[in-house]
């Protein structure tokens, strides 16, 4: 796979020098920017609640189901073979993507929710006492919250907050103020699906294991914008969705540090993620088959391991200085617009950025670009604590991904000038 | 007309910029809440009987346009009606905007037609109606 950026060194648009993000050719793989809505050209601006799919993921899918379907789990049979030859390839492609230390710690999920189910369950079902804690930070998707509720239910545990600063941030002082002996979970995302605000997870997960905690990460976000590297970050879990990177629905990753994955209970039990079966009793398959129960989503598995392919081939230096220079584009224009506010304004961010238009519903503006062919999203974005936080009941979210182009980020002022004149 | 022009017409931006019956209601006959929790529009909605005629109707709250416009007009709608004239009309106004029927709604309401090409919106424009349907249920 060649990759994208020029051979050498170039002046890009936005007057930084160095590799250029070539948006026409990563455009050309991407069959659905081509259609229209409402009579105009489609500009997708909700890729943080999915991404659109390149060519090679969806022909990848197809060929599957015409020439390589069939179950995995070792079967004797050729087909058999060459399925669970290829789920494990990108099992081990994931690892290295991810820098995980070794491929057993890369188990497969339903997405982003099910893993941080997973974590929830059987780690904390498993580890929490009464009376132990729980940090969640305010800016959490409610995936990384609710999971936890509903532990601290069963075990008794209890549940702080990381409060979040009106610069978008974590407030990193009051969290070190929070953390303490019984502390067992901070739960924090990399990148807010909201503000886009990056959190400095390298720094939490030092602070965090000093007093003996784990930290779970939602990546969904920070995957598709950030080359995550886990042993820099150093979180105990990570969860991330296939869909938000370019690959199907209905698969997801979960990283967890081996020694964890050892010592916690099965989540799901079935086929697959035994050793020995009686009828009255069971024993266990190690990690990371012991959370993989019953057939999995194979052919998602495949449009995965397409998709780690696809973006493996892109200068992600490139790629990263490129929706970094949209962010600010968009940045810089919106504030541009009177009565718009964006939220967490000072956070440094992926290209993800909500804000509020004064006297205009989300929904009602939401619709107006709709007619234009935008897509934004309208609403709490499942963050309903981070909406409370800032004083306001939804937002418009604008998200950009690889193939998001600085037209686009006008084409998305200029409906915002109109949603002014509908509603004055 | 332009499905967003059908949609968002000049009655329905005033209603929302100056929506009707916009207060809390003394010595109500019954109240009830309604909330869509998708995009966090919530509206209270009261209601005063005098024996099967609603006396008097109003609301609070927040929300999108289409969902304030529709709540004052519905209370303009339905006061003076009897219970069973209200819950006719709900039915009527829910056909109407889902675009499961085609035959003409009252007065202003008939502006709402318009959120039939924008399903997502149907919510919306009936939340504050399944709240008057749920107090008159209370009362």
């Amino acid at each position: 796979m060649t990759p994208l950026a020029a051979p050498s060194p170039r002046e890009s648009r936005t007057g930084r020098s160095g590799p250029v993000w070539d948006v026409a050719r990563v455009r050309a793989d991407f069959p659905i920017l081509q259609r229209e809505i409402r009579g105009h050209p489609l500009v997708y601006l909700d890729s943080a609640a999915t991404a659109q799919k390149p060519r090679q993921v969806i022909e990848a899918v197809s060929r599957y189901y015409e020439t390589g379907n069939a179950n995995v789990h070792r079967g004797v049979h050729a087909l058999s073979q060459e399925a669970t030859t290829e789920y494990e390839r990108v099992r081990h492609l994931a690892a290295r993507f991810f820098n995980a230390a070794e491929p057993s710690e890369i188990i497969y999920t339903a997405g982003t929710t099910a893993s941080l189910n997973l974590v929830a369950q059987s780690y904390g079902g498993s580890v929490l006492q009464p009376g132990d804690e729980i940090l969640i930070s305010e800016m959490e998707h409610h995936s990384n919250i609710i999971p936890w509720h509903l532990v601290a239910e069963r075990t008794g545990a209890v549940i702080r907050s990381i409060p979040v600063m009106e610069s978008g941030g974590l407030d990193l002082a009051e969290l070190e103020q929070r953390l303490g002996a019984r502390t067992r979970i901070v739960a924090v995302t990399h990148a807010s699906n909201v503000m886009g605000a990056i959190n400095p997870i390298n720094a939490i997960a030092a602070m965090a294991h000093e007093v003996g905690a784990v930290v779970v990460v939602d990546g969904a976000q920070s995957a598709p914008h950030l080359r995550v590297d886990l042993q820099a970050i150093d979180c105990d879990f990570f969860a991330c969705s296939g869909h938000k990177l370019y690959g199907p629905t209905g698969i997801g990753l979960l990283y967890g540090k081996r020694a964890l994955l050892d010592a916690m209970p099965p989540w799901q039990g079935g086929g697959g993620m035994i050793r020995e079966v009686q009828i009255d009793r069971s024993s266990y398959a190690a990690p990371p088959e012991r959370f993989e129960a019953g057939t999995p989503p194979i052919a998602e598995v495949v449009g995965l391991g397409a998709a780690l392919d696809y973006v493996s081939g892109w200068d992600w230096e490139a790629l990263v200085a490129y929706e970094q220079g949209l962010a600010a584009e968009a940045t810089n224009a919106l504030t541009g617009i009177p009565g718009l506010r964006i939220m967490g304004e000072g956070a440094d961010r992926v290209s993800v950025l909500s804000f509020t238009l004064d006297g205009v519903h989300p929904h009602d503006a939401g619709t107006v670009l709709d007619t234009l062919g935008i897509a934004v999203r309208a609403g709490h974005h499942c963050a309903q604590p981070l909406m409370r936080r800032f004083g306001v009941t939804a937002t418009l979210r604008a998200s950009f991904g690889a193939y998001s182009t600085e037209a686009e980020v006008a084409t998305l002022v200029e409906g915002l000038r109109q949603v002014r004149k509908v509603f004055g | 007309m332009s499905d967003l022009d059908e949609l968002y017409q000049s009655v329905i931006l005033d209603h929302n910029k100056s929506p009707r019956n916009f207060r809390k209601l003394a010595d109500p006959s019954a109240h009830a809440e309604g909330r869509n929790p998708l995009c966090g529009d919530v509206y209270d909605v009261w209601v005063r009987l005098d024996g099967d005629v609603i006396q008097d109707v109003s609301f609070e709250g927040q929300g999108c346009a289409i969902s304030k416009a529709s709540a004052s007009m519905m209370t303009q709608a339905i006061k003076g009606k009897t219970i069973a004239e209200a819950r006719a009309l709900f039915d009527r106004f829910h056909e109407v905007v889902t675009g499961t029927a085609t035959g003409a709604l009252p007065g202003k309401l008939e502006v709402f037609r318009g959120v039939r090409a924008f399903p997502i919106r149907v919510k919306c424009a009936t939340l504050s109606w399944h709240a008057m349907k749920a107090a008159l249920e209370n009362a």
